[in-house]
Formats: structure tokens, C-alpha cells, sequence
């Protein structure tokens, strides 16, 4: 079992606001993430995939196919968007960087061939700020 | 103490100060804010945005991890050593930049950027500006601010 990961980044607006809360709840909760005008980051997107080795190619996969599928599934929908307002696959969510993660496991694991297994999503909000997801 | 002595030690103590007044040394501190903002001109057609500014024009906004790099130069003091004490940098770059601008949008929420496109290059200028009457007059002031990890501007040029 080998495990190969793909570094992609996206940048994007957001806000960490409850609709269902009072301004003053979400400012208690959430701070200064709860900007009504938003805020943004640099996100840096690492995907991690695992399987055996194929003889003939030496590959897991083809990293360059991986990479075509972030771009495609993940980077274009969320690449200098709102990710509040413009991304369909959290629509109706709370855009925390854990609810991103798992959006995008969502997006990626249907696209992986047989034998190609989604083991992690990591995402990098800034510099010092990342979740893990395991698909668990 | 032998009079030889005393002077070779006051003689090599002159020769430090003035081994130190000619030496100029950079200090820098590195802060980071995060934002969002829109690239647009006002003035244009959403059409003429579009092609300028490109995905930078999302109406509903865009937002980076800026990394800030504050740069100055001058002579060290000759009592403390310092060109500057660090902590007071950083207590002033917390002061006049980080509270404007940490989880802001640029466009909206900044009287700085209300008539003024917030790009790379014009954050920069703002933030000298915004520094430069806090230090002291004898100390070089440069910007150098990181959009994302690989862009990045310089002010003064």
C-alpha cells in the first residue's frame, strides 16, 4: 500500500455566521470570523490517496489525473469565490474549514477509479490552521 | 590599573563607536492579516472588469492570508544596540494595520480603500503610509507585503 498526495490552493471569501443566531450570538461564537462583509484566506489543499502500485506504470495513479480532478470537482468552484454565496456543494451549510473538508471528500471520492482509494482530505486555512478528514 | 592599559581599552572602545555609526542594518518583522476584497474599477462596465481584473472581479468577493514583512533600516542606537526595538514594531504594525484590516473586507469595511482599488501594490503604499509618521525619521521604511505565497510587492520600489 502506497499513499501519494497533491498540494492545490484556492483563495476565497467567507464568513463563520449561524442565520438561525442573533448578530450578537454569532459575534459571541465566531469573533471576528463573523465579519457580516466577510473575510478570506489562502487555502492550501492537500489530497492523499492510497492503493497498490501498478507493475506496469509504477503508479498509484497518475498524479497529473489527480490533479486534473481537484481542479475540475474542487478548485474551479471554489477558487476567489464566496464560499458563503457561490459555491453550490455548501450551500446551506456553516463554511468552516471542517464542513469545507468533508464538501470536498464529497466532490473527490466519486471520481476516483477502482483501486484508488480517497485517504485524506487536508486543508490548510492559513498557515497555522488545518483540519484532517478521513472520510469517517 | 597600568596607564597602557587603560589606554588601549578606552582607545578600542572610540574605535567601536565609531565602527557602529557607519554601519547601517535591516531589522524586519513579519505580521499577517487575513481579508477579503475585489479587484474593480468603478468607472468601467462589469464587461471591462471582467477582462482587467478576471476572477479577481467575483462581486461576491475573494479573500487572501496576507503576510506582511515591515523592513527597517538605519544605524544601531548606540546604547541599546537596536535600530529598533521589535516588540514596539510589531505592537505598532498591530495597532495601525491589523486592527483596520484583520477579517475585513478591504472594499467595504476600510475607509482606506473606499475610493481606492485594494490590490497588492496599493496596500502597500497605504501601509507606509499608515507606519512611516511612527518611525523614526532617520530610519528607512520599506513594505514588503505577500498576497498569497507566490505573489508579492515592494514599496518603496
Amino acid at each position: 500500500m502506497v499513499y501519494l498526495t497533491r498540494l492545490e490552493h484556492f483563495n476565497a471569501a467567507h464568513k463563520l455566521y449561524n442565520p438561525a443566531w442573533s448578530k450578537e450570538k454569532n459575534d459571541a461564537v465566531f469573533g471576528i470570523c463573523a465579519n457580516e462583509n466577510w473575510h478570506g484566506h489562502n487555502f492550501d489543499l492537500f489530497v492523499t490517496i492510497k492503493g497498490k502500485v501498478n507493475e506496469d506504470t509504477g503508479f498509484l495513479f497518475d498524479v497529473k489525473k489527480l490533479s486534473d480532478l481537484m481542479k475540475i470537482h474542487v478548485i474551479e468552484k471554489l477558487d476567489h469565490k464566496n464560499l458563503n454565496m457561490d459555491v453550490d456543494f455548501m450551500r446551506d451549510k456553516m463554511c468552516s474549514t471542517e464542513n469545507l473538508a468533508v464538501g470536498i471528500w464529497q466532490q473527490l471520492a466519486p471520481h476516483l477509479p477502482q483501486g484508488v482509494i480517497l485517504h485524506c482530505v487536508k486543508l490548510y486555512e492559513t498557515p497555522r490552521i488545518y483540519v484532517e478528514y478521513y472520510g469517517e | 590599573m597600568p596607564a597602557f592599559d587603560f589606554c588601549k581599552k578606552e582607545k578600542r572602545g572610540i574605535l567601536f563607536t565609531e565602527y557602529m555609526t557607519q554601519k547601517k542594518v535591516s531589522v524586519f518583522r513579519h505580521e499577517h492579516f487575513n481579508a477579503a476584497h475585489r479587484l474593480y474599477n468603478p468607472l468601467w462596465s462589469f464587461e471591462q472588469n471582467d477582462a482587467v481584473f478576471g476572477k479577481c472581479n467575483n462581486p461576491n468577493f475573494h479573500g487572501h492570508n496576507y503576510e506582511l514583512v515591515v523592513k527597517i533600516t538605519g544605524v544601531p542606537n548606540a546604547d541599546t544596540g537596536y535600530v529598533m526595538d521589535l516588540k514596539q514594531l510589531s505592537d505598532l504594525i498591530k495597532q495601525e494595520v491589523h486592527e483596520r484590516f484583520d477579517h475585513k473586507n478591504l472594499n467595504m469595511d476600510t475607509a482606506e480603500f473606499k475610493n481606492l482599488n485594494p490590490t497588492a501594490e496599493n496596500i502597500a503604499v497605504v501601509i507606509y503610509d499608515l507606519l512611516r509618521p511612527h518611525i523614526d525619521a532617520d530610519k528607512d521604511l520599506q513594505i514588503r507585503l505577500y498576497e498569497t505565497p507566490r505573489n508579492f510587492v515592494e514599496y518603496p520600489a
